[in-house]
């Protein structure tokens, strides 16, 4: 059976964003880019069903500028098969992508698509319903076990206060939360073998796809500041106050 | 984490770091000698992202390398307009007179204000059109040396080892990178250096290297207050006569400017302590305007080599050579190594293109090339301005470095030599005047540990502790009764705490801070840290600009 | 315009963050709401009493079907001809299911909106909440979450809505309801508890650790920590928070003996309000703390659980 990895390539996870002077969004010049956090853990699982043997094919695939080619390379080093870069330089708004998705779904035919549940950047948590949506297929988001047996799979599902398990039949849509794995290092003789694997360049046109986003940025500015609050003299006044002022106990 | 387990890659040449005399040493190597596979490794997670410079630089050795450099984009938009060398005191400043006659090394004519970190990622993608293999957020971690003697390449470190020191789940065992010539280029004080020195005896018969801790922030201020190209250096306040250092305040890019202070390590005051010297200096006068309504943007720390020809030592061991900062190759009156680290880097390719033709086992042309090149002369040329601060004081310093520009011109006939490693000069706290350092008011001077947030440091955690104190009893003895704990004031990183002061002192090691600056490595009084390279990929991750 | 708001409910009690997105869709216009599930006729009644809700629409449902995305996101987009904006509060049930919904609508999500500038403009938090965006959208419909911790909620009771009931559509069929396991544990989780207490280095040790847990007890509070108190190994690493731990943003942030080093406001300065005990007057968290009390935690903590015994 055959997996299809989206990848996205962010701004570092270690990497505190900076707002743009002028308003218009975050620095990513010179910037330390890597592979979306929730992109690896998706990685890592799909390289495990394969493993497993339950899996023969992954392919990692991101949507974006030339340079989202180091994220492919990455995927492969932790062991996907072969990418597909989509090049674009429009940014690239989740309906968008899963379009892009969409596509490549109709011409890979891959029973599973393993996303991550959200980019770090713009935390838009969508992609992967999306595209769920636009292919009518089952969706498990938040997944923190996937088993696969039987043409279907089963996903223990984070959800508010504890975990919701459904079972989907194939070919299904799954992503990613930070508890499915702990993702491997992509090693340096794997990164090296990655070098020779195989990766497709195309375009969203070739898929016939428009890229054009929806919302547009207006401006973009920094979270105000918190003040300081005031100094209580006793336990007594603490109590009072977070019961009638602030109304939180 | 048995050898066996450890997959093995061959090269010709294997660089150790990715700074200006790597890359230049990796580009110098395909432009001379086409076929010769060469590999790379920088243990910052991306080309860039632990260098840490002024940076002001001379474009002589770029020049040579690759001519047209201008057409190709190198990041060097800012050259240098107007140049100040400030006296400073308490409160106010004396601008030196006639520098380029009183100073002619601080003259910048024909230089570029830029960020190191910026040119350096430029070069590697340079290099990796010449088909270099470039590997980042891998360290070297260990020296290979087969039976013969001759060094045969560097292993990387294992990944996902924990703290405890036993392999965890997605442990990945490091990689032999087998080379016929290994050049190490990790900058001032490396790791590997440190074993090849002591491997080969290359100390042998020179000064000892004396060091400086440089300590940086880049800020984006006003625009009424930018003045690109205009470079400003500082000596006098606040630091003792006995103290070598000063601050540094290059303007470029896009409204930003770099701002650092350096002190000589050989400082004998344990009490002081760099990063609040650094800070308080920003709130003199001669500085404050500039970073009023301004942003600080990131912040870091490195240490450079101070003892110029004196302490360079023997060049090239079977097997390989040292490039660089880490052999020494720092012009200290310019405060200047990026020219010299990429000449000697050119320089070492050269020496070892020849001997893969001739397949000589030490690339020992290198040390002649050096000789018979421009970097010698000019090393040659300012030997004595750093000793004689050393040895005359600060004031008496200036005035001798005066005497040998405008008189000498570089030619005494005699040479001042350094005596005393950095870290054998620090005096006990009894006797040590207490410094009393401003508090800092979170618009213009900052703490510790905000200020390492704005260096994006990280380590993965669970790792063993990369900074190893040999022996942990000296730290009582020594560290702690005597000098009081001087590692927790030069450390610009907050990494070493100290514990139950009251009670009973202990040392507490933050090693998830480390900006890798190898300040520890160098002052700890009896040399009992050991810094090795953590984990790839941790340390700082200097954006760009930096 | 008329908005519809799709409810989260446990249990027929409609949650207090829903009611924020009712506050949130009052300023775009007249609210209806949906409500799902086996409880829906009681989730119903309550919503009917939520002031400014014109109608509400029911269905019940005792499949487990109303648990799953297709179904539900398919009814949404079914429904939305009537509505100009479709809402819901960030949880994990509606993240799961709007997104799917607009994309059957060919429609954008905006997630997590803090604040409505009009009916096209949104500010959202991107990056962690490092930055907020203005974002427009040029989609004939929007498809919002909201963060409850911006909108002040509406009061519960009050109003008389009327209520309709309205089917489930088949979704595509190939995912079925399996289980709900809530977690048993008597602390809820960091990451979503509703009240936080942190302890720091001023904790001392692993024993004295462990006096947060009545208070912890008594708010109904998950319990975490500053990485000090991890590495000295007074809890283990899962309690951390901050840059390099768990990002909290509980509704009551209390930090015990901990200084407020940047890397630990990166963890939980986004709380609604925060609370600081500590005995120096200059420690750096006071400047993010919305009230707080110098002095010795130690004698402190035993008068606030006193207090708290008191008027509780
Ligand atoms: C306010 C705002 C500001 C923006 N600023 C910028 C900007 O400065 N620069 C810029 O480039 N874009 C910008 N964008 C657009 C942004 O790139 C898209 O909104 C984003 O790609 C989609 O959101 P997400 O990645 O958070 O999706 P999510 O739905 O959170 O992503 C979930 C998963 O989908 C998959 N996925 C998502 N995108 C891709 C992809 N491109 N390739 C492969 N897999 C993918 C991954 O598996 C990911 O884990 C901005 C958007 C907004 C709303
Ligand atoms: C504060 C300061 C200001 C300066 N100002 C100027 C200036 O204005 N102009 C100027 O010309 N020069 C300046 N210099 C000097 C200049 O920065 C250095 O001389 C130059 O960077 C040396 O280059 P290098 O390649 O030898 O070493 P570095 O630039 O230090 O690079 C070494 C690289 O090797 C990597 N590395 C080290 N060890 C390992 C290992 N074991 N495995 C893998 N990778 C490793 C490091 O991470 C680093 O990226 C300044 C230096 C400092 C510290
Ligand atoms: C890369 C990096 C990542 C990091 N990640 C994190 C992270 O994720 N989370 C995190 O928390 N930290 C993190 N840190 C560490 C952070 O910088 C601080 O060191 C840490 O938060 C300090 O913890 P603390 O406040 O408990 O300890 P301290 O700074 O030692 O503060 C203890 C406080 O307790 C007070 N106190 C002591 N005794 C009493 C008493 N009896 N009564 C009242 N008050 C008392 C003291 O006045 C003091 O303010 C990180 C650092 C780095 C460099
Ligand atoms: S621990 Fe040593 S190398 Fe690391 S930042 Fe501190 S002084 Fe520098």
């Amino acid at each position: 059976m055959k997996v299809l990895v989206p990848v996205k390539r962010v701004i570092d996870y270690n990497i505190k964003p900076r707002v743009k002077a002028d308003g218009s969004g975050v620095e990513t010049a010179g910037v330390k880019m890597s592979m979306n956090p929730f992109d690896e853990i998706a990685v890592e699982e799909a390289v495990r069903l394969k493993e497993k043997g339950v899996v023969s094919e992954i392919i990692a695939v991101s949507i974006g500028e030339a340079k989202a080619q180091d994220t492919l390379r990455t995927a492969m080093a932790m062991g996907a098969d072969r990418s597909i870069l989509v090049e674009t330089d429009v940014v690239t708004e989740p309906l968008a992508v899963a379009k892009v998705l969409k596509a490549l779904v109709e011409k890979e035919k891959p029973d599973l698509v393993i996303l991550g549940k959200q980019a770090i950047d713009d935390d838009m948590n969508a992609t992967g319903q999306m595209l769920a949506g636009l292919l009518d297929r089952p969706q498990a988001t938040f997944a923190s076990k996937v088993d696969v047996a039987d043409g279907a799979v089963t996903v223990t599902r984070e959800i508010d206060g504890g975990a919701q398990t459904i079972k989907l039949a194939l070919p299904a849509i799954i992503t990613a939360d930070l508890r499915l794995n702990e993702p491997r290092y992509a090693s340096l003789p794997n990164i090296m073998k990655a070098r020779k694997k195989p990766m497709e360049k195309i375009t969203p046109a070739d898929l016939g796809v428009d890229m054009t986003p929806r919302l547009s940025v207006i401006s973009v500015a920094e979270p105000p500041e918190r003040k300081a609050g005031i100094k209580l003299d006793s336990a007594a006044e603490l109590v009072s106050r977070l019961r009638n002022e602030a109304k939180v106990i | 984490m048995s050898e066996t387990t450890r997959e093995t890659m061959e090269f010709d040449v294997v660089i150790v770091g990715g700074g200006p005399s790597g890359l230049a040493a990796a580009i110098r190597l395909r432009q001379v000698a086409p076929d010769a596979s060469v590999c790379l490794i920088e243990k910052g997670s991306e080309i860039g992202a632990h260098i840490l410079s002024g940076a002001v630089i001379e474009p002589r050795a770029l020049e040579e390398l690759l001519p047209h450099w201008r057409e190709e984009g190198a990041p060097l938009n800012t050259p240098v307009t107007e140049e100040q060398m400030l006296y400073l005191t308490r409160k106010g400043s004396l601008e030196v007179p006639f520098l380029d006659r009183v100073m002619p090394h601080m003259s910048n004519h024909g230089n570029y204000i830029t960020s190191l970190g910026d040119l350096c990622r430029w070069l590697a993608g340079r290099a990796e059109e010449l088909g270099v293999e470039i590997y980042p957020g891998f360290a070297g971690a260990e020296v290979l040396v087969d039976d013969g003697g001759r060094v045969i390449g560097v292993a990387t470190g294992d990944m996902g080892v924990g703290r405890d020191g036993q392999p965890g789940d997605n442990y990945a065992p490091g990689m032999e990178l087998r080379a016929k010539y290994t050049l190490f280029a990790e900058g001032c004080r490396g790791s590997l250096t440190k074993q090849v020195t002591a491997m080969y005896n290359l100390r042998k018969g020179v000064d000892p290297q004396t060091y400086g801790l440089g300590i940086k922030e880049l800020w984006e201020i006003p625009k009424e207050m930018h003045r690109p190209g205009l470079v400003q250096h500082s000596f006098g306040w606040p630091l003792d006569d006995r103290t070598y250092g000063g601050a540094w305040m290059y303007h470029f890019g896009d409204n930003l400017v770099s701002y650092g202070f350096v002190v000589g390590l050989d400082y004998p005051n344990t009490w002081l302590s760099p990063f609040d010297e650094m800070q308080r200096v920003k709130l003199h006068p001669a500085f404050r305007p500039y970073f009023e309504g301004g942003r600080r943007i990131a912040y870091g720390a490195r240490a450079l080599s101070e003892g110029g020809i004196q302490s360079i030592p023997r060049l090239t061991f079977p097997g390989g050579a040292l490039i660089g900062d880490t052999a020494g190759f720092l012009n200290v009156p310019k405060i200047k190594g990026t020219h010299t680290a990429m000449k000697s880097g050119m320089l070492a390719a050269e020496a070892v293109a020849e001997a893969l033709a001739t397949n000589r086992a030490e690339p020992g042309s290198y040390t002649r090339r050096v000789r018979d090149s421009w970097l010698w002369p000019e090393l040659r040329g300012v030997r004595n301005i750093r000793p004689a601060f050393a040895k005359f004081g600060m004031k008496g310093g200036a005035l001798y470095s005066g005497i040998d520009a405008m008189l000498l011109r570089g030619r005494a006939p005699w040479t001042l030599h350094t005596r005393h490693a950095d870290n054998e000069v620090l005096e006990p706290a009894s006797i040590s005047p207490k410094i009393d350092y401003p508090k800092p008011d979170g618009k213009i001077t900052f703490d510790r540990l905000s200020s390492v947030f704005l260096s994006s440091t990280n380590h993965e955690e669970d790792q063993p502790v990369h900074l190893k104190v040999r022996n942990m009893s000296l730290w009582k003895t020594v560290n702690w009764d005597v000098f009081r704990a001087p590692e927790s004031r030069y450390c610009p990183a907050g990494v070493y705490e100290v514990a139950d002061e009251a009670t009973d002192p202990k040392l507490q090691i933050n090693a998830q801070n480390c900006v890798h600056c190898k300040t520890c490595d160098i002052k700890d009084p009896t040399q009992n840290i050991d810094w090795a390279t953590p984990e790839g990929a941790g340390g700082p991750n200097y954006p760009g600009g930096m | 315009m008329t908005v519809l708001v799709f409810l989260d409910h446990e249990g027929g009690v409609i949650r207090q963050a829903s009611r924020s997105a009712i506050a949130a869709a009052n300023r775009l216009g007249d609210v209806d709401v949906l409500v799902t599930g086996p409880d829906a006729a009681a989730a119903a009644k309550s919503a009917a009493a939520i002031p400014g809700v014109k109608k509400v629409l029911q269905v019940t449902d005792t499949t487990g079907s109303s648990e799953l995305a297709e179904p539900v996101a398919a009814l949404l987009a079914q429904l939305a001809d009537g509505y100009t904006h479709i809402l819901a509060t960030s949880s994990a049930t509606a993240k799961n299911v709007l997104p799917r919904a607009a994309a059957l609508l060919d429609v954008q999500p905006i997630p997590d909106i803090v604040a409505i500038n009009d009916a096209d403009t949104f500010v959202r938090p991107i990056y962690a909440g490092s930055a907020l965006a203005t974002v427009k959208s040029a989609d004939a419909k929007k498809v919002i979450t909201v963060r409850a911790s911006s909108f002040e909620p509406v009061a519960a009771e009050g109003g008389n809505a009327v209520i309709e009931d309205v089917a489930l559509p088949a979704g595509p069929g190939g995912s079925t309801f399996v289980s709900t396991e809530l977690s048993k544990s008597e602390r809820p989780e960091l990451e979503s508890a509703r009240v936080v207490v942190s302890g720091g280095n001023g904790m001392q040790n692993e024993e004295n650790f462990k006096l947060l847990e009545p208070l912890a007890d008594r708010l109904g509070a998950a319990i975490g920590a500053s990485r000090a108190a991890v590495d000295k190994g007074f809890v283990s690493n899962e309690y951390q928070v901050g840059q390099t731990g768990k990002i909290v943003a509980p509704e009551l942030y209390i930090a015990m003996g901990i200084s407020g080093a940047i890397q630990h406001l990166a963890g939980m300065k986004d709380s609604k309000v925060i609370v600081a005990v500590n005995k120096d007057p200059e420690a750096p968290i006071f400047q993010v703390a919305d009230y707080g009390i110098v002095g010795d935690l130690f004698t402190i903590l035993p008068q606030l659980e006193a207090e708290l015994d008191k008027a509780g």
